[in-house]
């Protein structure tokens, strides 16, 4: 692998996980539990749309085969895509959705925070525009967790169910594989295991403050980084690309 | 050739350009426009976003072709940056107060705005009755860069253009 092709490969993982997220989020449009919240929530959907777009432009310009932001989006199928199987986890409940975006949050602001001082400009570019946005997103998913996790008995246990289904994809998030061993020896990208130190101390405070129990010791998940997916990316897919693949010429 | 207009006239004409959800700012008061100069025969109009995923970028740019195409300026390229990244703090004092007329409770200086992340400012003052005793109901509103709040003396919800 060259050095531009282990650049290109970073740079996807971090768009697509971007992209996946903000759809996932999307998909509350219209279903948000009050109108604050479904506004909300599609704002922080726009957030990750826009940072997706900014890293696969990105990509695509080191890549410099003339694929576009959109050719990766929407013509790529599910083994091509890099992203967490944390992000394609599907939306559930109200519940299921805020802990998936508070462990992706905060991962994604200490993994930004990173980033902002990568040894290549254009990376720090985007992770320092990137990190003023995550930083309402980690709030405001932090404060759910609270509001919900410490409230009704209903509320705190099926915040602990979703703590509990959702916990075996947070390993992946801080496995280091020779694309981000590279990345960090020439100071373009970020040291994962940082990373999990500032993770696991905002997880183990917030989790104390919402009276939530933090799972131990179980099986980790992995695959995304290396384009092997839930069941639930094909769906996801599916919904994205039907508009640009059954009428490949449609403009807006 | 005809003379090429001063970058002062130029930015007269961007003046034209607004933001499309609050269409009391330009693109001046707003610190999007960054960068205005000739390169030889080219105008060169530098512009950054608000937010990563602005929907508005794409129709400013827009703007700005046809507002300097009206004043006979062709040969234009318009070019969008992310760093240094935009910040709240470029809001110029003349937006300020134009948001605070239009009902949007202006950015607060950031070091101010640090307590509101951490949900503890009382500060943002309600832009109809000036009362500072108000409360925050959700960071994000009808776009990504408005919080919503609450007065709790006239009681009108209003939005807060947070800092960044």
């Amino acid at each position: 692998m060259t050095r531009e092709e282990a650049l290109v490969e970073y740079l996807i993982r971090i768009g697509d996980n971007s992209l996946i997220m903000g759809h996932r989020m999307s998909e509350w449009c219209g279903h948000g539990p009050i109108l604050e919240q479904d506004i909300a929530i599609i704002n922080i959907a726009l957030d990750h749309i826009g940072q997706a777009k900014n890293w696969l432009d990105l990509a695509c310009e080191v890549e410099g085969k003339g694929r576009t932001s959109d050719d990766l989006a929407y013509h790529r199928d599910a083994f091509d895509y890099r992203n967490f199987l944390l992000c394609e986890q599907p939306n559930g409940n109200w519940g299921d959705t805020l802990v998936r975006g508070f462990f992706f949050d905060t991962w994604n602001y200490f993994f930004n925070q990173q980033l902002a001082n990568s040894s290549d400009e254009r990376i720090a570019a985007i992770a320092q525009k990137s990190l003023k946005e995550i930083s309402y997103h980690k709030n405001y998913s932090a404060d759910w967790m609270i509001r919900l996790g410490d409230s009704t008995e209903e509320s705190h246990e099926k915040m602990q169910h979703a703590l509990n289904e959702l916990w075996m994809y947070t390993g992946e998030l801080f496995m280091m594989d020779e694309v981000d061993e590279r990345m960090l020896k020439e100071k373009a990208g970020a040291d994962l295991s940082i990373v999990k130190k500032e993770w696991e101390k905002v997880v183990n405070e917030i989790l104390a403050e919402a009276t939530l129990q933090k799972p131990e010791g179980a099986w980790m998940q992995k695959g995304g980084k290396k384009g092997i997916h839930t069941e639930h990316l094909g769906y996801i897919l599916a919904e994205m690309q039907f508009l640009p693949r059954a009428y490949p010429d449609a403009k807006w | 050739m005809k003379t090429k207009p001063d970058i002062s006239e130029i930015k007269k004409i961007l003046d034209q350009v607004v933001d499309p959800e609050i269409p009391v700012l330009t693109i001046a008061d707003l610190g999007v426009l960054r960068n205005v100069e000739w390169k030889e025969d080219d105008l060169i109009v530098t512009i950054t976003p608000t937010y990563s995923g602005c929907p508005a970028m794409k129709m400013i740019e827009d703007e700005i072709y046809s507002a300097l195409k009206k004043a006979g300026i062709e040969k234009v390229k318009v070019n969008s940056v992310l760093s240094p990244a935009w910040t709240t703090d470029w809001l110029s004092e003349e937006g300020r107060s134009k948001l605070e007329e239009f009902g949007i409770a202006p950015p607060l200086h950031a070091s101010a705005d640090k307590k509101i992340l951490l949900g503890t400012n009382k500060h943002v003052r309600c832009p109809r009755c000036k009362s500072e005793n108000t409360e925050m109901k959700s960071q994000f509103v009808s776009t990504a860069c408005k919080a919503l709040y609450v007065c709790q003396d006239c009681r009108e919800p209003f939005d807060y253009f947070k800092c960044l």
